[in-house]
């Protein structure tokens, strides 16, 4: 047992320091921070002086050397772009892309578990059919595409829901939040269903097929030829049996919306980690680059980890 | 328990007749797709940090939105009588900062040390400076190593600090992030300008507020009593903003939309040609080209060749089809409002095809050759479509171009380093004075000049034509070696322009402005209507 928790947790610290490995391989095909750092007026000396500062004239194990080093000291650099301390920077955006995951993971889980119900018990129904096609429309959308339409729609047109943003926040301790103001909650709903739709069609089909099979058990069949009431067939017996693979699955999904809200956060000039790293990538801001693939990193290996131990705790048989 | 009640209520009256009052007051709301770098104002010479800082802080003399010259912290300037070498200002009597410090010489002199040391981004346009000394209060000279006529036009985003402020809060050093450092100064403002910086989340919302101790009070409209600046980099989302009422302004309409934005009820688009030329450069020093299909020479090395490519573009079908009418061709790479255009440099050769043809076959290229075109593709208005349009023009004289479109990050590094054979450039001349284009486009790269000339050109009689331009006082004279240099360069052709660019800013209705050259907003010049 502890044998394996152990092999479990070093194999994904070897996991995170082969993403750095990667990250910091690839940094150099992102561009070169010099010119976007010294403006217009830079001599070629301000160029060879910066470069030697910086340590980008070393070979980017070095440089990946030199940020291990610091970042176990707790010190994540100096962003680029801003002049600013990187874990500054990004408890300061954190609380913002949160936010939004947490909101658009509970729009996408209610709306497409009821969805799916509806979906499976109305299986040749009008609505359900209209439903599905919709859902068709909402997978193969592109992110930016469904954000710019809804904003079209619901702001430009209807004015009822603001374009970018979000609102008013209040400040409690470290943490910002969007939730207790009204600019705030509302700036929250365009962005959160453009971030939940594909979540919500996934998870929407995925609670359909499971229905479908369900109904077709046995233990199913038994129930209605002992004369219990369809409402208590599907939502008491039907519904329990599905939802342990939808679990599984919105785990998994809630850490992909963290990582890929990039594109939503930089259509809706929503201030978050998202719209900081794209930013990052556009200077060549080589510290928060690293910050944040590491912290996404962090974050991917850990819900693995904790799903490998959970494993353990669930099936006797790995604890031998 | 009443009490408490009714204590409850005033205070909500007070809060609410707080908010009326706010909006009342005529509260701007400002986007643009950037972001300023820093608040330090010598840290970064880039646009959108020196358009924050100008609302912040002055400069001695600022350009007004006309692109003209104007007294700020310094109300008059002019050579000493007595040495060539000197400038004297006389400095704005009672002017204090926000912080309620008064303005004086000591100030200044701080202020133009602390822009010319190793750190400062703005030390170049002070390269010529060897002393700044204060001779009295209001009194300051500048000391340069010879004599400098446009020294003045440099110092028009130079702006002043408080010593005190500074060495209290041990800013005294630019911010620099090179040696990881956090300065007080990149978070904190201390300026003498007509907006008090309130609060500032960067990539959120920047909140200034007007003030109420300005010299300017009178003097200029500031209709504006609060700015809120927001960055909204997605331009959909940008237009969507200014159409919702969401924003009252925004710098950069996206071409795309202005037909929409200009139909739009209550809304105004403002349009005026920019300081800014975009233009190919050809790599003529190299002894043979990297990704070319000639071996061993460079075709760009010919003369004729480059004539060909020059007589090639089509620049009126470009501003037709890639910048829907929204450019300006060029024939020299040196925009109108700039000293030593003339009308006659920038007139551009008539397309033509069958001359193009015809030199190409007088240099031995008659089959033609490949080549590869760097472009970048998030920087300039439509980049990357001008490059693909030259691609096709190109073909037609048998120069077949590949066409390699990078972001900005990885495009300029390929200028410094030489490492491209034909690419983009736009250049703007905030100086606007010719010097500052040969001194970057045309000197020959070395240390402390022309490294913006990834051409490998270099010649030696130029190169000393350039630097005489430093020193020369007789401004007759100085503008004739200018001209003199323009004539060279447009018999070298070693960039081919293509236009320059035209700004279009969205304004709602309410407000008023003319459109600045250099995109450089100066909001206490905005009216209300």
């Amino acid at each position: 047992m502890l044998s394996y928790i152990l092999r479990r947790v070093f194999q994904s610290v070897l996991v995170l320091l082969v993403v750095g490995l990667v990250a910091f391989a690839m940094f150099r095909f992102v561009g070169d921070p010099i010119d976007t750092m010294l403006g217009q007026e830079r001599t070629m000396q301000d160029i060879e002086r910066l470069r030697e500062t910086l340590g980008l004239n070393k070979p980017f194990f070095v440089q990946y050397w030199d940020f291990l080093v610091r970042a176990v000291q707790g010190d994540l650099g100096i962003s680029y772009r801003q002049g600013r301390p990187v874990a500054e920077i990004i408890a300061e955006r954190l609380p913002a892309t949160l936010e939004l995951a947490a909101v658009s993971g509970a729009f996408a889980l209610i709306f497409g578990i009821v969805m799916g119900i509806f979906t499976a018990i109305r299986r040749d129904g009008f609505a359900a059919n209209a439903i599905m096609t919709l859902s068709l429309v909402g997978v193969s959308l592109p992110t930016f595409l469904i954000g710019i339409l809804l904003i079209y729609v619901f702001a430009v047109e209807l004015s009822w829901l603001p374009s970018f943003g979000r609102g008013d926040v209040v400040r409690l301790g470290g943490w910002s939040t969007g939730f207790l103001t009204q600019s705030g909650l509302v700036a929250l709903i365009l962005p959160s269903i453009t971030l939940g739709l594909y979540q919500m069609t996934l998870i929407m089909r995925l609670v359909r097929s499971e229905m479908l099979e369900v109904l077709r058990q046995d233990y199913i069949r038994f129930a209605r030829a002992r004369g219990l009431r369809d409402r208590a067939i599907h939502f008491r017996h039907a519904l329990k049996n599905t939802l342990v693979p939808v679990i599984t699955v919105t785990g998994l999904q809630l850490g992909s919306i963290i990582a890929f809200a990039i594109i939503t956060e930089t259509v809706f000039q929503w201030p978050g980690v998202g719209l900081l790293f794209i930013n990052a990538i556009q200077f060549v801001d080589i510290p928060v680059m690293a910050a944040y693939l590491m912290l996404i990193s962090v974050m991917f290996v850990g819900i693995n980890l904790v799903v490998d131990l959970l494993y353990v705790a669930i099936d006797p048989r790995l604890r031998a | 328990m009443m009490m408490r009640a009714a204590a409850l209520g005033a205070a909500f009256l007070a809060t609410t007749a707080l908010t009326t009052a706010a909006v009342s007051a005529e509260t701007l709301r400002w986007a643009r797709a950037a972001e300023a770098l820093t608040l330090d104002p010598h840290a970064q010479n880039e646009g959108p940090t020196t358009t924050l800082m100008h609302q912040i802080y002055e400069p001695l003399i600022v350009r007004n939105m006309e692109g003209q010259m104007e007294p700020a912290l310094a109300t008059s300037w002019e050579p000493s009588a007595e040495d060539p070498n000197v400038w004297v200002f006389t400095l704005r009597e009672g002017v204090t900062f926000h912080g309620g410090q008064e303005f004086d010489s000591a100030d200044a002199v701080f202020s133009l040390e602390r822009a010319m040391t190793e750190t400062s981004n703005f030390k170049e346009l002070l390269s010529s400076v060897s002393e700044v000394r204060a001779v009295g209060p209001y009194a300051l000279e500048i000391v340069t190593d010879g004599p400098n006529p446009l020294l003045p036009n440099n110092l028009t985003n130079i702006m002043m600090m408080d010593e005190g402020w500074a060495t209290e809060n041990g800013a005294e050093a630019v911010q620099d992030y090179a040696a990881g450092e956090d300065t007080f100064s990149a978070r904190n403002t201390n300026g003498t300008g007509p907006y008090v910086l309130e609060s500032r989340e960067a990539d959120v919302r920047t909140v200034l507020s007007a003030n109420e101790d300005y010299w300017g009070i009178g003097e200029f409209p500031l209709a504006a009593s609060e700015i809120i600046f927001t960055p909204i980099q997605n331009p959909a989302t940008r237009v969507a903003a200014l159409l919702t009422g969401e924003v009252d302004f925004i710098q950069d309409v996206p071409v795309q939309d202005l037909g929409r934005v200009a139909e739009a009820e209550g809304i105004e688009v403002i349009t005026a040609p920019q300081n800014r030329v975009i233009f190919f450069g050809l790599n003529v020093g190299a002894e043979d080209l990297a990704n070319d299909s000639v071996e061993g020479a460079n075709p760009f090395a010919d003369v004729r060749v480059r004539q060909a490519i020059e007589i090639a573009i089509n620049r009126e079908a470009i501003q037709q089809v890639v910048m829907r009418g929204q450019s300006e061709p060029a024939g020299v790479i040196n925009p109108p409002p700039v000293n030593g255009w003339t009308e006659a440099l920038d007139e551009y050769p008539t397309y033509d095809v069958a001359a193009a043809q015809a030199l190409m076959e007088e240099a031995g290229y008659g089959d033609g050759f490949s080549v590869q075109l760097d472009c970048p593709n998030d920087r300039y208005v439509n980049d990357e479509a001008i490059c693909q349009a030259a691609v096709g023009m190109l073909a037609q004289i048998g120069i077949e171009v590949n066409l390699s479109a990078l972001p900005r990050a990885q495009h300029f590094p390929l200028i410094a380093n030489g490492e491209t054979d034909f690419y983009m450039l736009g250049w703007g001349v905030p100086t606007y004075d010719s010097e500052y284009v040969f001194n970057f486009l045309y000197h020959t790269q070395t240390e402390g000049r022309g490294s913006w000339n990834g051409t490998g050109y270099s010649n030696p009689e130029m190169d000393a034509m350039i630097v005489s331009l430093a020193s020369e006082v007789d401004l007759d004279a100085r503008n004739q070696t200018i001209a003199d240099l323009w004539a060279m360069a447009e018999e070298e052709v070693i960039y081919i322009p293509i236009h320059n660019q035209i700004l279009n800013w969205g304004i709602a209705d309410g407000w008023d402005t003319v459109v600045d050259a250099d995109d450089q907003v100066k909001f206490k010049y905005f009216v209300a209507e």
